[in-house]
């Protein structure tokens, strides 16, 4: 009995804690997050006057405009060609410093240092100096190469200039994540490795890779979706006049522009759904894939 | 085998090396630059590396056009709130998540897992619209309310009570302590290094936050630093030195920060990351 009631009255108050300690963030989530996200699903079936005045239902209209904007799907390539450029070579450029900088290598905690510094500067700022760098006649790059490229207004090259600063900025991040993932192999891997004469390509592939396959999924995983998300660069270097702006231009960047410059935010709310879509869409085929390379133990 | 070991060391070197001036340069470049004059800047021939006379014009010029106090203010006001708020909710949430067993957590909870995994985007414009009809735009608050709750701080907590022994917490509830003070007094004060993490990832989020700001605080009084940069690339447009100098002021004090604070920086992106 005095137990029954003991376990009664704790049922009673966790319960009652419980909810009073994710009361604030339930709510929060709910209206934050929850009902925006209804709202902009809603809103892209809609023709919304000037900001939150009277929204029409104008049905898939907004998704037939959509369809045929051929700007969409421009934008919807131009993504795509950053991501597919910016993640490969931000994770492989990150793992294989964070393999040198897992050893005990002079000069360890300097590097990290210095890989990891653009991590915390403002896109903005990153921007505004990158174009500095890119441009054609005063730019440090053509002048110290002796070269005469347009990196950032050549519409064939500027959204690849531009992932490379993408690059250029995740490196440090990815590294971090890495070298966590790398403190967790057992060092007798590597030791019998050495043992057994292996080369370091070897022993990167067969030891390294394969046991930190779930951090390098992850980063990868989330650094797509970061990728498909990129806006800030592009908004800052390209000026409204680069001829390349529309071999440039993100889904995020249309979406900004459609919602917040042209003021249609229906449209705007069907944008992002899309890129809602494509965004799921390549995750689900990451987390099929992963079963035929990730290890986990 | 020593020779082999010492030429791989040295290669590695060599790639660190390289890799390390690609890092600093455009930092560099900036440094350089905002010392510059115009003329100097965009000099060909022959091409000037370094400032005959360190000249402070270029600060001189943006300070007049920007106030960089209210800029900061702006800037530390809000990544300072959303701190707090985040460190607060989502350690009541992550408690009770991580420790309590009470029917509707795992609907609950689920909320927060599906919050993570779409793209912020879908929010902003409903999100906007609530301010704008709360005629609270140009305001502190206007930027601080999408961070008003953060379930990746939520997720985050709930592993760090998650981990915590459960003998202390039976101890305390012995002595006849309710959930509330045990949550406080004896539990919360164990999460420091997580709540640090959270808020170093709160902070640097917030800093480099650019869309969000330049939606709602539109005011020449209510900018942040990276809205104000976005704003002056449009009148500077070829002044470099000038943007330079901006650049400059906006990034160094998070800079400042991360030297003094390296070791929690670094701890608090490998946790923030590499749990989720």
């Amino acid at each position: 009995m005095g137990k029954r009631s003991l376990h009664n009255a704790t049922t009673r108050e966790s319960f009652m804690w419980g909810w009073i300690l994710i009361l604030p963030t339930v709510l929060g989530l709910l209206v934050l997050n929850i009902y925006p996200m209804l709202m902009t699903v809603y809103q892209s079936f809609c023709k919304t006057g000037d900001f939150g005045r009277g929204n029409v239902f104008i049905g898939i209209k907004n998704f037939q405009k959509l369809y045929l904007d051929s700007s969409v799907g421009q934008a919807v390539i131009n993504t795509l060609k950053y991501t597919l450029f910016q993640v490969p070579f931000s994770v492989v450029i990150a793992l294989v410093l964070a393999v040198m900088l897992n050893r005990n290598i002079r000069g360890r905690s300097t590097y990290r240092t210095i890989f990891f510094l653009p991590m915390v500067v403002a896109p903005a700022a990153i921007a505004m100096v990158w174009r500095w760098l890119y441009n054609s006649r005063f730019g440090l790059i053509n002048n110290l190469f002796n070269s005469d490229i347009n990196w950032i207004s050549n519409p064939k090259l500027a959204v690849y200039s531009i992932a490379v600063i993408g690059i250029w900025s995740d490196i440090g991040y990815n590294m971090i994540l890495f070298l966590a993932g790398l403190q967790e192999v057992p060092k007798d891997f590597y030791e019998a490795a050495d043992l057994d004469g292996a080369s370091g390509i070897q022993v990167f592939r067969h030891i390294t890779v394969p046991m930190i396959s779930p951090t390098l999924f992850f980063v990868i995983v989330t650094r797509m979706i970061a990728a498909m998300q990129v806006f800030d660069l592009i908004y800052m270097i390209m000026e409204k006049s680069n001829p390349a702006l529309a071999k440039t231009q993100s889904l995020v960047y249309l979406f900004y522009q459609s919602s917040f410059v042209e003021r249609d935010l229906g449209y705007g709310s069907t944008i992002v759904v899309l890129l809602l879509a494509i965004i799921l869409l390549l995750t689900v085929i990451q987390m099929i894939a992963q079963k035929k390379w990730v290890h986990y133990n | 085998m020593m020779k082999k070991v010492r030429t791989s060391s040295g290669m590695m070197h060599l790639v660190l090396i390289l890799f390390s001036i690609a890092m600093i340069v455009p930092f560099l470049w900036m440094f350089l630059t905002s010392f510059k004059t115009i003329t100097e800047a965009t000099q060909i021939d022959p091409f000037v590396f370094f400032p005959e006379k360190w000249n402070i014009d270029a600060y001189v010029n943006v300070s007049k056009n920007m106030n960089f106090l209210v800029l900061y203010k702006n800037t530390i006001l809000m990544i300072a709130l959303r701190i707090v708020c985040a460190v607060v909710t989502a350690s009541m949430a992550g408690y009770a998540f991580g420790r309590l067993k009470f029917r509707g957590s795992e609907i609950a909870f689920s909320l927060v897992l599906f919050q993570m995994m779409i793209p912020s985007q879908i929010f902003i414009i409903p999100q906007y619209q609530m301010i704008s009809k709360m005629h609270m735009t140009n305001t502190i608050f206007a930027l601080v309310f999408p961070g008003l709750v953060s379930a990746f701080g939520t997720f985050l907590m709930r592993q760090a009570y998650k981990i915590l022994p459960k003998e202390l917490e039976e101890a305390a509830r012995l002595d006849g302590l309710s959930i509330g003070k045990t949550f406080i007094q004896i539990m919360a004060p164990l999460t420091k290094s997580c709540v640090v993490a959270l808020s170093v990832f709160t902070a640097v989020f917030a800093y480099k936050d650019l869309m969000w700001p330049m939606i709602v605080n539109t005011g020449k009084d209510s900018l942040v630093l990276a809205s104000a940069l976005a704003k002056m690339q449009g009148q500077y447009s070829s002044h470099f030195p000038e943007l330079m100098a901006a650049s400059l002021i906006a990034c160094i004090p998070m800079i400042v920060l991360y030297f003094v604070f390296q070791k929690q920086f670094i701890q608090g992106i490998a946790t923030s990351g590499g749990k989720l």
